[in-house]
């Protein structure tokens, strides 16, 4: 992991940043040309910005709920991945909020929200709970790393000057005594509560910004949870992918086994069920009831966007169930393809959720200019939606050269309990 | 020696804490103290008073600061956010007798220095259903007393006045167009990109003439708060030539289209008016007299461009007038 790079690496590094790059002209193009090249019109005033905001930002706030899990119930496999679902939730708090910015027509005056704000706004509350969610995030992720930067401090006489130091200072003067270990697990224990919190907090009012309007397919008293159980689903599939891509190309085989494939798999069965259930109610109690608000909305779903549909709430939900319910389907490539499915599919759902709605206002629109009535993205957002992803990876791939991606002082922990116990080690019995 | 180190971290570690934690707390309390404290935005005074004559012969004392800013009767955007003291103003279209003139969206382009395809007052076509009749519906911004674009915005760019009127405020905008999805009645218009018009600054901006708009806010129908001070009409009521659009006061409870004054209740109560959607609790301040006993047939509302004639396309007795035309030539 700290070693030399690849030529297969430098490859993959030089083309993220390309499409960062690219990225980076479609956002000068806007900020210079205005919101004007991008697909979005008085209608549809949000597009795939908002859909990449909240994709990323449920995806940090899964991260931080499973963290928190993993840390607080003392989950016995959870060394292999508790690094891999911290970088996550970090890196996908950093990145979403920059897809909100690009929403707003007025970069320039971004500090009047702090000037001027306005607490019955839930864009105001949105604000102090991602705020407070990615100081706490950064708290906890800190927390967790201080043994092993202790660790790289001590064990890095080869490694740059600049390395020693930076190690050095992270590290805090962390001796590993055992007063020093017990305050830091205490401490740990209890940040790792309060993110479960921050994350359900932080979840909630990024639904409201959808349900509290009058929007006939926002307007949901089931929203903060649904949006809770799809932030989840996303973040296990994305967990799930990011260790199958991390154990080939890092060669982890001996951390990254089939056994922590097959819990999460199972962890994305059980919410693909909960997503399949609450997408249902959404839209069944809706058809049920049919206002004809409602009856609107649901034409222009089932006839404009009746693939879609289709691929997000029925190939999206059933897929990964049909794979993970069945044990011989419980291959590690075969969860990582239901992973893969689960996360396009919820893309897609939350593009169905902000797009068509938007597009079937309460009064009918007539209106004679095609952009005005229909929503597509332009080459502009979907430049900037790529290098999103480019970078949340290139940032994932830069951390995991600096750090260790297997907490080594989480292994030690776990080898110092099994002694202790007298246990067998799980962790070396091979599935 | 060891046991020192290891103190010194331990304790440099609690600071570290303490320091986390006291940027979050700050950053949470910072918000909430910043949002009391900015409720109300005081106009600077420079104390200096200066006496001047107004166009209809008063003698008005203005502070010396205004004086350059704002010739003529314009309002700053902090007077703009009180009102006009003791007037609760409010409209009532009379749909028996729109035709889709479409004078009042014309005449308020012009004021308001809009283009083609940006209109603040819409003429839309409506069918309630399969059976009923359509009729034209001209659809300004209703200037709730619930207003939800009021609710959401993170900024108080837009605010609701003591006289009822909602206004928006676009040197305060940051465009984040929550107040667009959130009104029920597509009433608001984003400004997308660069508009030669924008540069034009022989008008000082004010909320109430809303004019020179700007790139990247948030724009709407906005009652004409600068005709109201002089006692006149809002440009689309005084433009239509049926008589229309009804505009007055409710506390005084008198609305006129310019050729009649009626009582609002009684006009309300006789004609049976009603609000749009008011199922939605918003409470607009603009009511609908139904359309009966109608003074034109729909197709007078089909003599207009081509362009906006397609608008209707989706509503079938458009379709059929339009192949009628056809078979006719």
């Amino acid at each position: 992991m700290l070693g030399k790079s690849s030529p297969i690496s430098k490859f993959w590094i030089g083309f993220l940043i390309v499409v960062i790059l690219v990225g980076l002209v479609a956002f000068v193009l806007q900020v210079i040309k205005g919101h004007e090249i991008t697909g979005m019109r008085d209608n549809v005033v949000w597009g795939i910005y908002i859909i990449n905001f909240i994709f990323f930002v449920c995806l940090s706030y899964s991260g931080a709920f499973f963290s928190g899990i993993l840390h607080f119930f003392k989950t016995p496999w959870k060394n292999s991945v508790s690094r891999i679902v911290e970088i996550i939730t970090v890196l996908s708090l950093i990145v979403g909020p920059i897809f909100i910015l690009l929403c707003i027509g007025r970069l320039d005056r971004l500090h009047y929200l702090f000037i001027y704000p306005r607490i019955q706004s839930p864009i105001t509350w949105d604000i102090i709970a991602i705020l407070t969610d990615l100081i706490g995030c950064f708290i906890y992720l800190y927390l967790t790393f201080i043994p092993d930067f202790a660790m790289l401090r001590d064990n890095s006489e080869g490694a740059s000057n600049w390395r020693q130091k930076l190690y050095k200072s992270l590290a805090i003067g962390y001796k590993d005594t055992p007063t020093q270990r017990e305050t830091l697990h205490k401490i740990t224990r209890t940040m790792s509560a309060m993110i479960i919190v921050l994350a359900i907090v932080a979840y909630t009012v990024l639904a409201w910004i959808f349900s509290l309007t009058l929007q006939p397919g926002w307007n949901s008293t089931i929203f903060a949870p649904y949006f809770i159980v799809a932030g989840l689903y996303s973040g296990v599939g994305v967990i799930i992918i990011a260790m199958y891509l991390i154990r080939k190309y890092y060669k982890l085989d001996h951390y990254i086994r089939k056994i922590h494939f097959i819990g999460a798999g199972i962890v994305l069965l059980v919410i693909s069920l909960l997503f399949g259930y609450f997408t249902f109610s959404e839209y069944f109690s809706r058809w049920f009831s049919h206002k004809i608000q409602d009856t609107n909305l649901l034409n222009t779903l089932f006839n404009k966007y009746f693939w879609e549909f289709i691929l997000a709430n029925y190939i999206g939900v059933l897929v990964p169930i049909v794979i993970l319910f069945f044990k011989k389907f419980r291959t590690i490539k075969s969860i990582t393809f239901a992973a893969v499915v689960a996360v396009l599919g919820l893309w897609l759902n939350r593009y169905l959720i902000v797009v068509p709605t938007l597009e079937t206002p309460y009064l009918p629109i007539q209106d004679t200019r095609p952009e005005f009535i229909h929503y597509s993205a332009t080459w502009v957002e979907w430049a900037l939606s790529f290098a999103g992803i480019a970078a949340f990876v290139l940032f994932f791939i830069l951390l995991m050269r600096l750090v260790p991606i297997i907490p080594m002082s989480g292994i030690i922990d776990y080898e110092r309990e099994q002694k202790r116990h007298h246990k067998p080690l799980i962790q070396n019995q091979k599935k | 020696m060891e046991n020192d180190i290891a103190k010194k971290g331990d304790n440099n570690r609690r600071k570290f804490l303490k320091l986390g934690l006291m940027s979050g707390v700050t950053a949470v309390t910072g918000a909430t103290l910043l949002a009391n404290l900015a409720s109300e935005e005081e106009l600077k005074a420079s104390g200096e008073k200066i006496k001047l004559l107004t166009p209809d012969g008063k003698v008005v004392e203005v502070d010396a600061e205004n004086i350059n800013k704002y010739p003529e009767a314009h309002i700053t955007p902090a007077e703009a956010r009180k009102g006009i003291p003791n007037r609760k103003f409010v409209m009532v279209i009379d749909l028996a007798k729109c035709k889709n003139a479409r004078n009042c969206v014309e005449s308020c382009q012009k004021a308001h220095n809009l283009d083609y395809h940006e209109e603040f007052m819409k003429v839309q076509l409506i069918q309630d259903n399969e059976e009923a009749s359509p009729y034209w519906f001209p659809k300004p911004c209703y200037h709730c007393d619930e207003p939800p674009c009021v609710t959401v915005c993170p900024t108080g760019a837009t605010f609701k006045r003591d006289d009822g009127i909602v206004l928006i405020d676009n040197d305060r905008c940051i465009g984040c167009k929550f107040c667009i999805t959130s009104c029920p009645y597509s009433a608001r218009q984003f400004n997308w990109g660069h508009k030669a018009k924008f540069d034009d600054k022989s008008q000082p901006y004010s909320p109430e003439t809303s004019v020179p708009a700007a790139e990247g806010t948030v724009m709407k129908c906005d009652f004409c708060p600068d005709l109201l001070r002089e006692g006149k009409l809002p440009h689309c009521a005084k433009a239509c030539p049926m008589g229309v659009i009804y505009f007055g006061d409710k506390n005084e409870d008198i609305v006129t289209n310019g050729e009649e004054t009626v009582r609002f209740s009684e006009l309300i109560k006789d004609r049976a008016g009603y609000r749009h959607l008011e199922h939605l609790g918003t409470k607009p301040n603009v009511y609908y007299l139904p359309a009966v006993n109608r003074q034109f047939p729909l197709e007078r509302g089909f003599d207009v461009d081509e362009d906006i004639l397609e608008r209707y396309k989706d509503v079938p007795e458009v379709q059929d007038f339009k192949n009628q035309n056809k078979t006719k030539s």
